[in-house]
């Protein structure tokens, strides 16, 4: 029996400027269950991190959510006013953001960032507080936590922050994990170990997390599920072995012929040509089309849409043309 | 941190050095002490005999060392005006300047940091607005207009506050303090609202910056995402990172304000080193000018390493004892 935990419905996201209104998430749907890891990966700008903003109730002014509902294992949470909204953030929804060097404040030791978190969600007392921290501080991998707690963010390395950051988050046991980037400013041998204990951290305790990245490689490994997002638009949802395996989407078969491979040797890697629109100059229709090379007349004229698994494409809606 | 302390102490004797020089250049070579000591009727001879005795003969780094080792024995020689010891003088008059400053700072501070804070976090708001342009009048008014309005407004009209003098004072050991009476208290409250209203604003105006930067940080951000309630952020998390150019601002600004006391004390008729000098530059008192000069710097310089002293306490990032916990891998 599963549980959605996050219910994502036509969430819309707007910032109004003064060449007129951008619109930075368009139309999109996605669920995530119990226990479970989507994928949501883009190039920068496609609307990714500000989706998991949304979510979060941190979209920075002027930019808002214009339309959609946004439901935390049934409860609708993009309605609440900011003090309930408080009590939600790091208590249901725990987030991890990209660069651990900068999310930690640099003038408070680790353990009373910690402590001051657990007793915002807990009702735990002092030294409980603290006993918490530094189990914590152990499961995601810190060694010699009675010494470590007392210390700075400056005297960890950035693996180390990250993982901190990770205990921040899972202070109040979250439903959700919105992870913004979690890897992308590690070297590339401790991204692998993040990723690993993000994913085992949330199995065993069923936490449902949202991986925001632009790295394929990080989402075959990490994730169940994966959404491609595409100038603020859903491209494409569905299983990551489907995703990865056969991409319906022209845009993600163009993503996945762009990793290198170690298996084969292809020669070249196989590129997109042209780059993602601006927000303020999508084209009309699918707004892939301009560099889609199956593109119809259709794909000039109509939005695609996708609620649910499947690809935003006309070549692969159902009975339809292109 | 000692190898710090060392560098930071061996640059302050350097400037103190330059600065006794220019001072005792002033003292020696501006008119001629010995003109301004004897009396009309003093012969050739007595002048020559003064001279010797003065040791104005001797070579100028003669001259100058001695100055400055009696300068650190706080020996500024006698006051051409009324013939007391010079430090004397300033020790009697030091305590006035000091407290009126101490008071001015702690006012500065304590209305300044919030407002600096609110502006910053309301920044849209009609109230900031409001406290932005009241911070151009205060900083653009020069502090005798203030000390002169608030005289009208608080001595003349109300008749709340004495409009001059120290009021009642009491003595510990050599220091008198005008903080322990009603009438001394009473005395310290115009003069030091009209010295802080330019720090007021200059301290706003810095936290206001400082914090619509750190509000930006990510770590404000992460903050709010951990679910850390908006007030504890912005008065906790984000102010303590604004605080550092604060020290830097306070602690220059406490030499400032010693130095330039002398306006306040002039609207005020109050008894510090600032009218010390003013007497002292009317009556061409050059030993005072001298001693003033540099135990001012004095303050400048001490508060100077002092706030570097206080940075590695505020930023554990500056501490070098911190190095050694760093380093481990993730």
């Amino acid at each position: 029996m599963t549980q959605t935990v996050l219910d994502v419905r036509n969430l819309r996201v707007e910032f109004p400027t003064r060449h007129g209104t951008l619109t930075a998430v368009d139309d999109i749907s996605l669920t995530i269950e119990r226990g479970e890891i989507l994928g949501v990966v883009g190039e920068s700008g496609a609307g990714k991190s500000m989706t998991g903003m949304a979510i979060l109730g941190l979209l920075e002014p002027p930019g808002r959510i214009a339309a959609g509902e946004i439901h935390l294992s049934g409860d609708r949470i993009d309605t609440l006013t900011e003090p309930h909204m408080q009590r939600v953030r790091g208590r249901r929804i725990g987030a991890i953001f990209q660069d651990p060097l900068t999310s930690l404040n640099p003038l408070f030791r680790v353990g009373d960032q910690l402590v001051e978190t657990i007793h915002l969600h807990t009702e735990l007392g002092k030294s409980a507080a603290r006993q918490r921290a530094m189990d914590l501080m152990r499961e995601v991998g810190i060694p010699a936590v009675e010494e470590r707690i007392d210390n700075y963010p400056h005297q960890f390395s950035g693996g180390m922050r990250q993982r901190i950051v990770i205990a921040l988050a899972l202070c109040a046991e979250p439903e959700l994990i919105i992870a913004d980037e979690p890897t992308t400013a590690l070297d590339v041998s401790i991204q692998a170990q993040i990723t690993a204990l993000l994913k085992r951290l949330c199995r065993d305790r069923g936490t449902a997390v949202m991986l925001v990245t632009h790295d394929m490689g990080v989402i075959a490994e990490t994730a169940d599920r994966v959404a491609v997002m595409y100038a603020g638009r859903l491209a494409e949802l569905g299983a990551v072995e489907d995703v990865v395996r056969r991409p319906q989407h022209p845009y993600t078969e163009g993503l996945m012929g762009s990793i290198p491979s170690l298996h084969s040797d292809e020669g070249e890697l196989r590129m997109i040509p042209g780059s993602m629109p601006r927000l303020g100059s999508i084209p009309a229709g699918c707004a892939f089309n301009p560099r889609c090379a199956h593109a119809g007349p259709r794909c000039r004229r109509e939005i695609p849409r996708t609620h649910g698994t499947g690809a935003a494409c006309w070549l692969t809606l159902e009975g339809e043309t292109a | 941190m000692l190898a710090f302390l060392i560098k930071r102490t061996a640059n302050a004797v350097f400037v103190m050095l330059a600065v006794a020089l220019l001072a005792f250049v002033i003292f020696r070579f501006f008119g001629d002490p010995v003109e301004m000591m004897v009396n009309e009727q003093a012969t050739q001879s007595d002048r020559a005999e003064l001279r010797e005795r003065l040791g104005l003969n001797d070579s100028f780094a003669t001259q100058y060392g001695r100055f400055v080792v009696n300068a650190v024995q706080g020996d500024f020689g006698i006051s051409y005006r009324n013939q007391q010891d010079v430090m004397v003088l300033i020790g009697e008059r030091f305590p006035a300047t000091f407290e009126l400053v101490l008071v001015a700072t702690v006012i500065s501070l304590v209305v300044g940091i919030p407002l600096g804070v609110i502006t910053a976090v309301h920044h849209k708001s009609r109230l900031a607005n409001l406290l932005q342009l009241g911070s151009i009048i205060g900083v653009s008014l020069p502090s005798f207009v203030v000390g002169i309005l608030l005289i009208l407004a608080f001595s003349v009209s109300l008749g709340w506050l004495p409009a001059f003098g120290r009021g009642e004072t009491v003595d510990i050991g050599w220091w008198s303090t005008g903080l322990l009476t009603p009438s001394g208290r009473a005395a310290l409250v115009l003069p030091a609202i009209s010295l802080s209203t330019f720090q007021i604003t200059l301290v706003m105006r810095l936290v206001r910056a400082e914090m619509l930067e750190t509000l930006r940080a990510d770590y404000v951000k992460f903050a709010r995402a951990r679910g850390v309630p908006r007030g504890r952020i912005n008065w906790v998390h984000a102010l303590r990172n604004c605080l550092m150019p604060v020290i830097t601002l306070t602690g220059m600004q406490i030499g400032n304000l010693i130095a330039f006391a002398l306006v306040t004390e002039t609207v005020f008729q109050w008894p510090g080193m600032g009218l010390l000098f003013i007497q002292a530059v009317t009556f061409v008192d050059i030993p005072v000018m001298a001693a003033y000069l540099l135990l001012v710097s004095f303050i400048f310089v001490a508060l100077n390493t002092l706030v570097d002293v206080t940075y590695a306490w505020v930023d554990p990032r500056l501490r070098d004892d911190s190095v050694k916990a760093g380093g481990a891998n993730g």
